[in-house]
């Protein structure tokens, strides 16, 4: 068969050659995989960056590093991770890839500011590590809440101004996923026709866009600040440190939802292709995509329980809280009543998304837990948020992005990895999640607190089991990314639609030509309709 | 690359890069509207301290250079290239004047001893160094914008004259106007907020 050249070996403008070729693109799906790298340069950093904090955490007396040091270790493990990792892993990965495909569209609407984006991207990395190497690094947490923000004389007002680069980059590439939905939809192709990973993708930009800006201008306050003392958070100046706390969070909750909601869409696809079955309630999850992104909006002040704000504000923001709980369960809802009466096909990532779902339902849960005004003050800044966060951060979006990496990699390189591997990693990576993360809501409720670089001795036994936990994490995930990349040593072989999926991205060869689609796809009337799969399947057998 | 020819499609872009400089200049809103209603009395007596000629003289100028803006986006869609070119450039030109009286303001508040930080305010009510600290920080803000506007007009203007920009093709000029009535809408909301507190 003549194989349709894939858009590795076309450039976007012809005459591009080598490095070139790739630093001067503007084919999405380029973008995409250039995003892939240095998310994953990121990701490794601050991966070994946490190991290192829980690696000090396993004895009480034999210090690896000194306080100041492990202040600036988990600032910078919490800064990587949340700007450089879970917020734009998803959305400028395989959202950027997999939006156009689904869509049926040649590239996004606006090909160069994509370029533009991860540019922005890429230098807001590299600004954050010259603060870190010119003035100190920050050790404020992820955070920067004032007064200390403003007090610290370690380099924030960089690290400040890398992250408003960031938040530029992810607000641009927010505008052209709106930009591409609106018009860049394959003929025929309406709202709901639209395959829930896009909808997902789609719900994420409008709170990239709507929310961002709001953390930009916070930042530049701070800069300000430092700079010229203007003293609007200074209570002796007549300002309000809350203030900033609010303005933090009116962009920094929402962002929990730019990290949530795409892992959602990717467990969305998953789901039916590995049950064979129509995605039970697909208006539902729409509803409830659009639902998390305006409520999620409306929920920032939980964070601030504690902090002086009047018990009125408390209940409405509790109440509002146990509100967003509400879509997250009908998804979850949802995607477990998929496989009922499904054909269950398991493949690892199928695994990956069911380990999702359990995960990702403990976090969800013990989130009520300190939704809840009363229970909140009694674990407000201990161990039980962290691990909480880690829980529907790591537990819920990480694990969908392995399961994305793993369900389209075929799409993305035109290659299979090794399935016993991964499985193998799969297991070894949420048995260390398990052992790593779990414990610490028992500590939590106990009362160990957050961001200390040493505790109480009678809290040694859980810690030293929590270090072991992360040490098998960290091979399960050593041993995943070894089986992705040694896939790399095969020639292409994946199947155009390996998995036997309906949406149109597996329409098209794997990897795509550099337009997408050789000829025009055909929009289907429903994305998940798996009967002409089960006649081919059928007749396959009848043969 | 695909031709961008889809004239709806990078308008729609636009209007949403246009909702996140509100939510931008939002932010400082809701610290200006909290402040506020801590400091109601101590906020009006400051904003009577600022010198309105010149606020309203200033919001003046910018609503023409709205106009101006507009009016040379429909003079160069019936081809008047010349008129537009003309009218485009007293955009900029007003949008600079703007700019000149903003420094003119400051500096005098300046020879006053009010600036953030300054002893004045320091030994003054708390309120009134608020007032100062959001009176800086917003129309601060909002004259990075103007300049930036100025940027982006001057540049169309080049283009316009080196005929890149026409009647046919004028989305880079619509987008940037938008920008300037953005710019304009901005200080319309700033003007009363500082020189019109009763």
């Amino acid at each position: 068969m003549d194989r349709t050249l894939s858009f590795f070996e076309t450039p976007s403008s012809p005459g591009q050659k080598g490095a070139r070729a790739w630093l001067l693109t503007t084919d999405h799906k380029r973008i995409g995989l250039m995003y892939l790298w240095v998310v994953l340069f990121w990701f490794f950093l601050g991966a070994c960056l946490g190991l290192l904090l829980r690696t000090q955490l396993m004895s009480v007396n034999h210090l690896l590093l000194s306080a100041q040091t492990y202040n600036a270790a988990f600032t910078l493990h919490g800064v990587i991770m949340i700007f450089l990792f879970v917020i734009p892993a998803i959305p400028a990965i395989l959202g950027n890839f997999l939006v156009p495909l689904q869509i049926g569209a040649n590239d996004v609407f606006f090909p160069r500011l994509n370029l533009l984006s991860w540019y922005l991207y890429v230098a807001g990395g590299l600004l954050a590590m010259v603060a870190l190497f010119t003035k100190g690094a920050p050790d404020t947490g992820w955070t920067f809440y004032v007064p200390f923000s403003v007090a610290t004389q370690t380099g924030v007002t960089l690290s400040v101004f890398a992250v408003f680069v960031l938040g530029l980059s992810s607000m641009l590439t927010g505008l052209n996923f709106i930009t591409t939905v609106h018009r860049l939809r394959a003929k025929g192709l309406g709202w709901l026709q639209l395959p829930l990973f896009t909808w997902s993708v789609y719900a994420t930009a409008w709170v990239q866009l709507l929310a961002t800006p709001i953390i930009a201008v916070t930042l530049l306050l701070i800069i300000v600040e430092r700079l010229f003392n203007v003293g609007l958070f200074d209570p002796a100046k007549g300002g309000d440190p809350l203030m900033y706390q609010h303005l933090f969070w009116m962009y920094s909750h929402p962002a929990v939802y730019i990290m949530i909601l795409p892992a959602m869409g990717i467990i969305s696809e998953i789901f039916p292709v590995f049950s064979r079955k129509s995605i039970f309630g697909y208006k539902a999850i729409v509803a409830a995509t659009m639902g998390i992104a305006i409520l999620g909006s409306l929920v920032w002040a939980h964070h601030m329980f504690v902090s002086g704000i009047s018990d009125m504000a408390v209940l409405v923001f509790s109440f509002l809280t146990f509100l967003v709980a509400v879509p997250s369960a009908v998804k979850v809802f949802n995607w477990v009543s998929t496989m009922y009466r499904g054909s269950i096909y398991m493949a690892p990532p199928f695994f990956f998304a069911l380990c999702f779902v359990f995960l990702f339902t403990l976090g969800g849960l013990t989130g009520l837990v300190q939704g809840a005004a009363g229970p909140n003050v009694h674990i407000h800044d201990t161990h039980f948020i962290v691990g909480h966060f880690h829980f529907v951060m790591f537990g819920g979006t990480g694990f969908a992005f392995l399961a994305g990496l793993h369900f389209w990699w075929p799409k993305l390189f035109g290659r299979l990895y090794d399935f016993k591997k991964a499985y193998a990693g799969a297991v070894l990576l949420t048995a260390g999640f398990v052992m790593h993360y779990f414990p610490m809501f028992i500590l939590g409720l106990k009362g160990m607190p957050r961001r200390y670089y040493t505790y109480l001795p009678e809290f040694w036994p859980l810690n030293f089991f929590e270090g072991i936990g992360a040490y098998i994490m960290m091979s399960g995930l050593a041993l995943l990314f070894f089986n992705l990349l040694r896939s790399f040593r095969g020639p292409r072989l994946a199947a155009d639609d390996p998995w036997g999926a309906t949406t149109l991205e597996w329409r098209t060869s794997s990897p795509p030509p550099l337009e997408n689609f050789a000829t025009e796809p055909e929009v289907d009337a429903y994305p998940y309709d798996f009967s002409a799969l089960a006649r081919k399947a059928k007749a396959a057998v009848k043969i | 690359m695909h031709a961008n020819t889809d004239n709806e499609g990078s308008r729609l872009g636009m209007w949403l890069f246009l909702y996140t400089e509100i939510m931008l200049f939002g932010g400082l809103f809701v610290l200006y509207a909290v402040y506020y209603n801590r400091y109601p009395g101590e906020f009006s007596a400051a904003g009577r301290e600022l010198e309105l000629a010149k606020g309203a003289l200033n919001t003046g100028l910018l609503l023409l250079s709205s106009f101006t803006a507009a009016a040379s986006i429909e003079t160069l869609r019936k081809g008047a290239k010349r008129a537009a070119l003309g009218l485009l450039g007293s955009t900029v030109l007003l949008g600079l004047v703007f700019l000149f009286n903003k420094y003119l303001e400051w500096s005098h508040k300046f020879a006053h001893d009010i600036f953030p930080g300054s002893d004045t305010l320091l030994k003054g009510p708390k309120g009134e160094t608020v007032f100062y600290g959001l009176y800086f920080t917003l129309t601060g803000l909002h004259a990075l914008h103007v300049f930036l506007g100025c940027a982006v007009l001057s540049a169309c203007w080049v283009l316009v004259l080196k005929g890149r920009v026409t009647g046919e093709r004028m989305n880079l000029l619509e987008n940037t106007g938008l920008y300037w009535h953005l710019v304009d809408i901005v200080w319309i909301f700033l003007f009363p907020l500082f020189y019109l507190i009763l």
